[in-house]
């Protein structure tokens, strides 16, 4: 069996070299970096049955950016009645912006956008956040229609987008009074068609389309953007074999239209070993660089850290996660969604790997947050962790 | 893909050990009655599973979830579960008392064509600590007057189900005698006689290797020539098979592959290890995907999950029974037993038990069997 794990990413150096740096193999200076996207505040809240009140959120956000996450998913900018979990995400931004969350170094938070209107809502907020030798005046309103279904819609009229009378131009990436903080857009592709049709009533030429306008505007404005390709390694509707070379036609098209990260997401956890392998190697051969890629894997049957080391294998140094096994699986009630972020560090960690992320800090925020969700604690480096502290009297 | 690589016939076949009546339960904090457990054998023998460790003959006092493994051996025999294909059943002897009473129960279940006179009860004296001890004076064995040499290995009245013991060791000296009160090789050298009695009467012997791979005590550096001297010991003494046991979890890939490379140096073959990982640090699959790779195909897994860590309270133990059939089968290999199956057992008992079901894949498999009606 050629799981990789005896050949790139451990044995080119040989036998001898079974020490917990032997992981790496590319020449770059940070190979043995991985950085994480902690993305319980939005994939994982939006996916819990139980709302939590904006105050938890943010105190949620304040918490992850004291542990060495350097990118948090912080919101999503979608209509409350279609994701009610994710209301109040723009006062989550402007606490964000107005009283910057300490870190041990700069953190970068992600807001997720459905749609046009979503941008429109974001750089309202930033607009207004801006102090005052910064600040500009307020753009007009938006148009109020807004009639897409729940998740991740593009489905608003284009040519309703407001004229770009903001002064994008003067708009900087950097807020929160020095604190170093960054912000970016992240926004929702479909890897098959019937997901994108029942998701977001289009078809995924259609997505792109709209998206296209909504990329530029918002690098333009100095934002990032960050795209998901959500289905990739199984679709609730189409089965398990999801066509790569689909995903890396959507991943190609997204390069670009600009998209500054692809998150490739096994959305339904039915990836498996020789799944992602085949898909990276198909990304790969498409050109898609794995500088470019971070991969999303929900833990539904389990695979999320078996699929992370098939992946590491492939040069892939970025992954998402969700603390304290945030989050669920819409298709599979009841089952897991997101892969844990403390199982996610202690694995890497285990390999040589550096986070930056304190795990204990992160550990001790499971804890708290799936205490205020009212569900058990799944994450199981994160209950291990916390049984450890708890002996130590450090809880 | 194929991941196998090894020439052998049946080279894509993974056995499956379910530890989860013994290893599981014994790490509850709630013990069940055991009608639920004869329930819960049976269950699980008609999924497919072909080795299923039923039992641990230890003092009820010491482990009371392990109360009555006589009872449950006894429903084996008198009542065979129904099975796809027949079972082995395991039955852990923490020392020669504890084989006694299996030779008890053995004897007083055989068919009228097959008896012989019970033989004299075992001395009374039992003042081991908790867990897997090994602590009974070796002269105090009973003499050998149960006629084992007409015992038979297969019981059951043509179910063809077979019967073996398995012992326990420690990788380490400080959980050896914490755990049993005497020393590695004290451990070894009471167990010698132990094993030489049950296979000659027809028992083959499966010995565990505890904190292989990380010791409360000692930490997560074990070293991994030191689980090699005790394996190829036990081998040496006629054990079976070798359960190399992560016992704390505490295993990483790399570990694991250190270790797995440092037995097959040690001359230890794939065919006689199956790997026991828990999965406190959520490491177990990856452990499995590192030991499929070095040719491992016998792996311990807990129906449900069941089972806890009695050194990180609240924290995981052994690894869910449909996580590694899930796993197995996405990478094409093949175990005989039904996801789908297991996953409705391990609905049930953690019902049971009263603790959330935490298998990934029995939850979503339990998911989809619901969407489909057929839970």
């Amino acid at each position: 069996m050629s799981f990789p794990v005896s050949r790139s990413l451990f044995g080119r150096r040989g036998f001898q070299q079974l020490s917990r740096r032997s992981f790496s193999i590319s020449r770059r200076a940070l190979a043995d970096h991985v950085r994480i996207i902690e993305v319980g505040p939005r994939d994982g809240l939006q996916n819990e049955k139980k709302s939590i009140p904006v105050e938890t959120k943010i105190e949620l956000v304040n918490r992850l950016a004291r542990t060495g996450l350097r990118t948090i998913e912080a919101g999503s900018f979608v209509a409350p009645k279609w994701v009610p979990q994710m209301a109040a995400s723009d006062k989550v931004l402007s606490s964000v912006l107005n009283n910057p969350p300490s870190s041990p170094a700069p953190v970068t938070y992600q807001w997720l956008l459905p749609n046009s209107k979503g941008l429109d809502n974001y750089f309202k907020v930033m607009n207004t956040s801006a102090s005052a030798p910064d600040g500009y005046p307020t753009p007009p309103p938006s148009p109020q229609n807004d009639d897409g279904p729940a998740l991740n819609t593009s489905s608003q009229d284009p040519n309703a987008m407001p004229a770009s009378t903001s002064g994008v131009d003067s708009m900087s990436k950097s807020r929160g009074q020095g604190s170093g903080q960054k912000h970016e857009v992240s926004i929702f592709m479909s890897a098959t068609e019937t997901f994108s049709k029942t998701n977001t009533n289009c078809t995924i030429q259609e997505s792109l389309d709209r998206f296209r306008p909504l990329m530029a505007e918002s690098k333009k404005a100095g934002y990032p953007v960050r795209a998901y390709i959500s289905v990739a390694l199984g679709c609730p509707f189409e089965g398990a074999d999801v066509d790569p070379h689909r995903v890396a036609d959507i991943a190609a098209s997204l390069m670009e239209m600009g998209a500054d990260e692809l998150s490739v997401a096994d959305t339904t956890g039915m990836g498996t070993a020789p799944a992602t392998k085949k898909l990276l190697r198909t990304l790969k051969e498409a050109g898609i660089r794995s500088e470019d890629i971070a991969m999303h894997f929900h833990d539904t049957f389990g695979q999320a850290l078996i699929n992370t080391m098939v992946s590491l294998d492939h040069g892939i140094r970025a992954f998402d996660s969700a603390v304290g096994q945030l989050g669920g699986c819409p298709y599979s009630p009841g089952a897991t969604g997101n892969v844990a972020t403390e199982d996610l560090v202690y694995t890497l960690h285990s390999l040589g790997a550096d986070t930056g992320v304190d795990l204990e800090e992160v550990s001790r925020i499971g804890d708290w947050i799936t205490n205020e969700i009212g569900k058990a604690n799944l994450s199981s480096a994160g209950k291990a962790t916390l049984a450890r502290l708890k002996l130590e009297g450090r809880l």
